[in-house]
């Protein structure tokens, strides 16, 4: 499940109408290991275009190096379809390459949308999950029971 | 010829787990294949059809490779290669 604040849902709303007809991108970082999702970073889209997005790749050099610096990682990557509805294409798959990410779309293409959907996204396989959003993270429960057993094999 | 790779945590199952590795070459190729030599199966996600398979972007220093030579832009004693998977997608 993505549990994400409700400013951020709005944020990244607000970022994809603005560069509507074009496709919008960009990432919500976390703390490591898992998030929850709280920096919206919103991206250049280096194609400009309604049907292909991409980093500027100079821009995502430094955010990734910020966020290795604060010891966060992109919880949440974030794009737009602009004509479609909000679903990984056959091509965002093909990208996919944080299996700890949440994939989140929205999809532009009718004004009054609300569709804000999740997705995660590990060897091309493609599960969507529940979005909970959430005035704050400060009463609800975030995750701790997710923490993975810690070697518990070894001596 | 030196240099500190940055391996991203997609990549880092073929370094057993390290962020940061070192590796040897006077250009981009020379060093995935030496990181190739060390750390096997890391030459086919970075190379596709001899050049920068586009799935990933390679920085040295500062710089995006894609825009300094590709897999031949020289590399010097004590860079630092970055390597990040390239964040995109399409309509289709
Ligand atoms: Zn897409």
């Amino acid at each position: 499940m993505l549990q994400i604040r409700r400013d951020l849902v709005d944020a990244i709303w607000a970022h994809a109408r603005r560069d509507h007809p074009d496709e919008a991108c960009g990432v919500v970082a976390g703390p490591e290991p898992a998030g929850p999702p709280e920096r919206h970073i919103p991206m250049d889209n280096a194609e400009r275009s309604p049907t292909f997005y991409r980093f500027d790749s100079m821009e995502q050099l430094k955010v990734w190096r910020e966020m290795d610096a604060n010891d966060e990682v992109p919880a949440v990557i974030y794009h737009s379809h602009t004509a479609t509805e909000a679903y990984p294409s056959r091509t965002d798959v093909s990208f996919a390459s944080e299996p700890d990410a949440h994939y989140v779309l929205v999809s532009t293409r009718v004004p009054e949308n609300t569709e804000f959907r999740s997705f995660r996204i590990v060897d091309g396989e493609i599960t969507e999950e529940p979005v909970e959003i959430v005035e704050s993270y400060m009463f609800t429960h975030t995750g701790a029971d997710d923490v993975p057993d810690r070697a518990a094999e070894r001596d | 010829m030196a240099v500190t790779v940055s391996i991203p945590t997609i990549l880092r199952t073929h370094t057993g787990g390290e962020k940061s590795v070192q590796a040897a070459g006077s250009t981009v190729l020379e060093v995935i294949e030496d990181l190739e030599a060390k750390h096997g199966g890391l030459k086919e996600r970075l190379v596709k059809d001899e050049k920068l398979h586009r799935f990933v972007n390679v920085y040295v220093n500062d710089e995006d490779v894609r825009f300094a030579g590709g897999l031949e832009a020289s590399v010097a004693d004590g860079d630092n290669l970055t390597i990040l998977p390239a964040v995109a997608g399409g309509m289709r």
